[in-house]
């Protein structure tokens, strides 16, 4: 059990994927301009992290890796170099059944998170921790520990972001570095403060 | 022609003003070298999509087309990784997941949907090049600076000499290792090519309350 909350609070704080490996960043930057979708958007990105990392980890276990189709007698047979293609078709595909669910059981959310959740597809933090979770070799149980926490860490950096961000309006910056330009190097500001928790374990 | 290879340099540039492709472009910069290699991989992975998808453009059915834009640049990217694995491995090995993320990057994906779905063949590569090079501009000059100053490098050649162990004068910037710089360098980057071209800032982006204000 301990081990599983490590690597919740690994994921979350010292491997943040937003601010320490840099993964997401295109969403993160043009979706953070109100706390309000900033908290929409992560929890749509925590529902989608929770669900695809397990099931990617089960295909990759036993459908992909060398010698997981054995009992077909393919002993032999590597399938891995299909890991990209099969991923991003996961993702497409649960992201639009999630999307359909939420639709027929949550009207009210799939208001809130209706845009949101397609732009999921392409979001490279999602294929990310699914490519992570492969290098890591991570069993079942270390993958849902895993895609808990890289969500709820990519969450809260957008919504620590955008707070930042709304409150930029009251700063009297140089002309050409409004907007965009400040939004990076406030980027790198929060970055550099998580690189604070490297080292941080139970 | 020539516009759609030129005009994505600068003032239609991927990274700074459509605000494409950033995690790529952050994440493997800290040295020329995989920096170098990430752009070419991205630029045959461009061009190779925004070719086909030009070329397939009317047969694609539309409620399925992005799908399909997406197998075809994944596979365009198993192939440059499994090239990669063979012929480059040590860099393959620093740029580990960012080369299977460039599906996900969102220039290749963006110039499919954007442009190559409404063009012919000849102008889609025209972008798909001019784009790839915009992309590679950025991430070149943010690697050359990291380098630079922070290993006093490039290309592994010792530029600068280092102060602690060959008696030089520098003293790399431990700062400019970490992943971070990246942000202040395009934010840098950004600052500069809009200062030179006033058009690109977003007009109102934080308007003043009141704009007696800024008289004072």
């Amino acid at each position: 059990m301990e081990h599983l909350l490590n690597i919740v609070v690994r994921a979350i704080f010292v491997e943040n994927l937003a601010l320490v490996f840099l993964l997401g960043m295109c969403t993160y930057i043009a979706v953070s301009k109100r706390v309000e979708t900033a908290i929409g958007l992560g929890v749509a990105v925590v529902v989608v992290q929770l669900i695809t990392v397990p099931v990617n980890n089960l295909l990759y276990e036993y459908v992909l890796t060398p010698g997981a189709l054995a009992w077909m007698g393919l002993g032999t047979l590597d399938l891995s170099f299909l890991k990209l293609i099969t991923f991003i078709g996961v993702i497409a595909a649960l992201v639009q059944m999630l999307e359909l669910v939420i639709a027929r059981f949550a009207p009210q959310l799939q208001q809130h998170l209706g845009i949101y959740l397609p732009l999921l597809t392409v979001n490279c933090a999602i294929l990310g921790a699914s490519l992570l979770m492969v290098q890591r070799s991570y069993d079942f149980a270390e993958s849902v520990a895993y895609g808990l926490g890289v969500g709820i860490g990519w969450a809260m950096a957008i919504v620590l972001f955008a707070a930042i961000r709304e409150r930029l309006k009251y700063s009297d910056v140089p002309k050409g570095l409004e907007g965009l330009g400040l939004a990076f190097i406030v980027t790198g500001f929060l970055a550099f403060g998580f690189i604070g928790f490297t080292g941080v374990e139970f | 022609m020539l516009r759609h290879l030129t005009h994505p340099l600068v003032s239609e540039n991927p990274i700074t003003v459509q605000i494409l492709g950033l995690c790529s472009a952050l994440a493997v910069s800290s040295t020329l070298k995989p920096a170098f290699i990430m752009s070419v991989s991205v630029v045959a992975v461009l061009v190779f999509s925004n070719v086909s998808v030009s070329l397939l453009r009317n047969v694609f059915p539309r409620s399925i087309r992005l799908i399909l834009e997406v197998t075809l640049i994944a596979s365009a990217v198993i192939v440059v990784d499994e090239v990669l694995k063979a012929f480059a491995p040590e860099t393959a090995d620093i740029l580990t997941v960012f080369v299977g993320l460039i599906v996900t990057n969102c220039i290749i994906l963006g110039r499919a949907e954007a442009f190559a779905m409404h063009h012919r063949v000849a102008p889609s590569l025209a972008d798909a090049l001019g784009n790839g090079l915009g992309y590679a501009l950025v991430l070149l000059a943010v690697a050359t600076a990291r380098e630079l100053f922070g290993h006093g490098t490039l290309l592994d050649v010792q530029i600068l000499p280092l102060s602690e162990a060959e008696g030089g004068w520098y003293r790399p910037n431990q700062m400019m290792r970490f992943a971070p710089s990246a942000f202040f360098l395009i934010g840098l980057i950004i600052w500069g090519v809009r200062s030179v071209r006033a058009e690109q800032v977003e007009a109102g982006a934080y308007p003043p309350a009141s704009p007696s204000y800024r008289e004072g």
